[in-house]
């Protein structure tokens, strides 16, 4: 019951700000709606009892990558009230990327089976249980990825030095 | 000559009152009116309910009839009552003000207050811990009908139910009315976030007041000394009044929607951070299994409403404030969190209470002793911490000499007060942790053995006040508040390059060398018992207690010192409204 309702309150959230983002002509205005889904997500994530993603969601994407945009955002902009203007042809071709992603995902949730496993659901995922795994079993991936940053940064700050 | 003629303080009127006597007739008129509609509204459901409800039989009407008839008691009653408490200010500010200037009155209204927040935190854990035991001795007796959420029965308790709990020791058929409603966990959740908030706005109600009387005293000066008689002890709700007062501005070329929003963005994550934040065992809104990450987390979202408002003034000097609190931000969350998985590696666990409960032998338990890795820690956290509360030498944001006030600039009134609503609750925030973290959250420094144990009153009572609970937390978080204080008005600012030097190229390795130390300390000594280094960190611990020790006794000797020569250090001016000169 309560669940049901913080749900729809935090699914109105995500959907109300997303569909900020897109048709917001300001870019921070956007940013700023970009607040509202991804801690809209993390809201959605605790009432799923999922402690630890909601943590790391607000951590890595509201708290950092966001402060990271409009940081970018207001460095790079020429003027202070920059607004995007969308020429026809990125409306179509956004149009049809988003139908395309919309009738993919709806596919894939349709034909998902959504009976609950036999195992216990309703306790939250332990942090030990979550470290452990990292650091055995997906301890590639994890490290692949880790390496895939440290790529990223490292182009930053070639990109970034200065001119010789 | 010309009615300008200099007059005494007491002799000068504070100019509300309309100007026209029919004007104030009329206020006068409709205030009565509301005043009588409430009072009846009241009298009539209280008489309803008096009627309707035989007390030696509580059960002769259905339960939610009694709730709605309390609601519509309270409603009204709540609503008299703070009319009526208006009004009388209003009519009685003179009298108000001349008692409220008497000497003792802040004395008692102090610790009144302190004792009657103390005396009302206990009652509502009593009653939450009665409610969780009544619910407990009645599941799987209760089975009929849909679960009622986050009970755990299917049935809500009925009144007659609790009152045949309660008759032995409480022969009052209202309380059992009173304790119906705690039952549902949503019931007891918005009382408990009613007592956060209260405790969240007195403390930077209070915390104001003793900044300025801190800042005057190290600056050899008075302070705030007028309001309120005794100290300007009023000073702060004086300024509140104030604040709501002026005039609500908004820059007419910035972004009116972003500029509104900003303070909250601001003020709001720090209390949010209150939800994980311990008081002591019992005490904690939720328990989270990442209250760690969370508060985190909720001090980083903070800075988005700083650069916001910064953004959204379109003044050059605020998107340089927004700016630089981006920068120091984003560069100082790292040694911060680095500096936090010190201790949530050595105890193995990111729950805030378990964390402090490692930390129950007293003193020498205190993870700030652990190893050195951990002594490092604090030190490199608290100046991280400082950073992100944006507190003196790091406050670059509002720098009041080169930016005017930096991001809140354009500000006034209510929305500015927001951001320093949202500034001292994160310095609580900050506080907080570092004591559960480090200086051993709500445990005393007696070792926990020593406490009486029973369940009677004086048990209960020294254990509360000498052994652990929230009074303990408070108090310490309260010191470490102080040391920021402290600090601002010690140290200057300092530049940015400084600040971003200060965090890349010193905290940030030093940070990282305590990180990798720790790791290789604790699988040495924990996991591979390696004799030489155990030895090593036995020897190490104890020192590091005896320097804790140390630093304690040098404290008290120095403030002793001080108050012994304070003639000397900060001149008579000063000395002679201390108490006691």
């Amino acid at each position: 019951m309560i669940e049901a309702i913080a749900f729809y309150v935090f699914a109105a959230l995500v959907l109300g700000s997303a569909l900020g983002v897109v048709l917001s002509k300001n870019i921070v205005r956007s940013a700023t709606c970009l607040l509202g889904t991804l801690g809209g997500v993390a809201c959605l994530y605790f009432v799923l009892n999922a402690n630890l993603i909601a943590a790391i969601q607000l951590i890595v994407y509201a708290g950092g990558t966001l402060i990271l945009i409009v940081f970018g955002v207001m460095l790079t902009s020429k003027s202070p009230w920059m607004q995007f203007t969308a020429t026809r042809g990125q409306v179509v071709a956004a149009s049809v990327v988003a139908v395309l992603l919309a009738f993919g995902l709806c596919g894939v949730m349709l034909g998902a089976d959504w009976s609950r496993p036999a195992g216990q659901l309703s306790a939250s995922p332990q942090v030990r249980e979550v470290g452990t795994d990292l650091l055995t079993d997906y301890l590639v991936p994890f490290e692949a990825a880790s390496v895939l940053l440290l790529v990223v940064m490292i182009g930053a700050a070639y990109l970034a030095r200065p001119e010789k | 000559m010309f009615g300008l003629e200099a007059r005494p303080l007491s002799q000068i009127t504070i100019p509300w009152t309309p100007r026209s006597p029919e004007k104030l007739r009329e206020y006068r008129a409709k205030g009565i009116k509301i005043l009588l509609t409430l009072a009846v509204l009241s009298l009539v459901i209280g008489a309803g309910i008096f009627a309707a409800a035989d007390m030696n039989d509580p059960t002769r009407i259905s339960d939610w009839k009694v709730i709605l008839a309390f609601l519509g008691v309270i409603g009204p009653a709540v609503g008299f009552a703070s009319f009526l408490l208006g009004g009388l200010a209003i009519i009685l500010y003179r009298q108000i003000a001349a008692f409220l200037k008497a000497p003792w009155v802040a004395f008692v209204l102090f610790c009144g207050g302190v004792f009657g927040v103390c005396l009302l935190v206990w009652a509502h854990a009593w009653v939450f811990e009665f409610t969780r035991g009544m619910l407990a001795a009645e599941v799987g007796t209760n089975d009929v009908g849909t679960e009622i959420f986050g009970t755990g029965l299917v049935a809500p308790l009925t009144v007659r139910e609790i009152y045949g709990q309660i008759k032995d020791t409480l022969p009052v058929p209202l309380a059992a009315y009173a304790l119906w409603p705690l039952q549902f966990d949503l019931v007891r959740d918005v009382v408990a976030l009613a007592g956060i908030i209260g405790f969240v706005s007195i403390v930077p109600v209070f915390g104001i007041w003793w900044e300025r009387k801190v800042a005057g005293r190290i600056q050899s000066r008075l302070g705030p000394m007028r309001v309120g008689g005794w100290h300007g002890w009023l000073q702060s709700p004086a300024d509140g009044l104030k604040l709501i007062c002026k005039e609500d501005f908004i820059p007419p070329e910035g972004d009116a929607l972003l500029f509104k929003l900003a303070p909250y963005l601001t003020f709001v994550p720090p209390l949010c951070a209150f939800i994980a934040l311990p008081f002591a065992g019992a005490y904690v809104f939720r328990d989270l299994d990442v209250a760690l990450l969370f508060i985190l987390a909720m001090l980083g979202i903070e800075v988005v409403g700083v650069i916001l408002a910064g953004w959204a003034s379109n003044n050059k000097w605020s998107v340089y404030g927004a700016m630089r609190e981006a920068c120091q931000m984003v560069s100082y969350e790292i040694p911060m969190g680095m500096s936090l998985l010190i201790p949530v590696m050595t105890v193995g666990t990111l729950q805030l209470t378990a964390i402090a409960d490692a930390q129950k032998g007293g003193f020498a338990d205190w993870l700030v002793f652990r190893n050195p890795w951990c002594f490092v820690a604090f030190f490199t956290y608290y100046t991280a911490a400082l950073a992100s509360c944006k507190r003196a030498p790091f406050d670059l944001p509002e720098s009041e000499s080169e930016l005017v006030a930096g991001f809140h600039t354009e500000y006034s009134g209510f929305r500015w007060s927001l951001f320093f609503f949202g500034e001292y609750v994160a310095m609580f925030v900050v506080s907080g942790l570092a004591v559960i973290l480090f200086l051993g959250g709500w445990k005393s420094p007696f070792p926990a053995d020593w406490a009486p144990t029973g369940g009677g009153f004086v048990p209960r009572l020294v254990r509360g006040l000498l052994f652990e609970g929230p009074i303990l937390f408070v108090l310490k978080a309260a010191f470490l508040y102080y040391v920021q204080l402290w600090i601002r008005w010690t140290l200057p600012r300092i530049r940015i390059d400084q600040v971003l030097y200060a965090c890349v190229q010193v905290l940030l390795p030093l940070t990282m060398v305590i990180l990798l130390g720790n790791t290789l300390w604790i699988l040495g000594v924990k996991h591979m018992n390696w004799t030489p280094l155990v030895n090593i960190d036995w020897a190490l611990h104890k020192i590091l207690v005896g320097i804790g020790v140390l630093a304690v006794v040098a404290m008290f000797g120095i403030a002793a010192f001080g108050y012994a020569n304070r003639r000397r250090l900060v001149g008579s001016l000063v000395v002679d409204h201390l108490p006691g000169a």
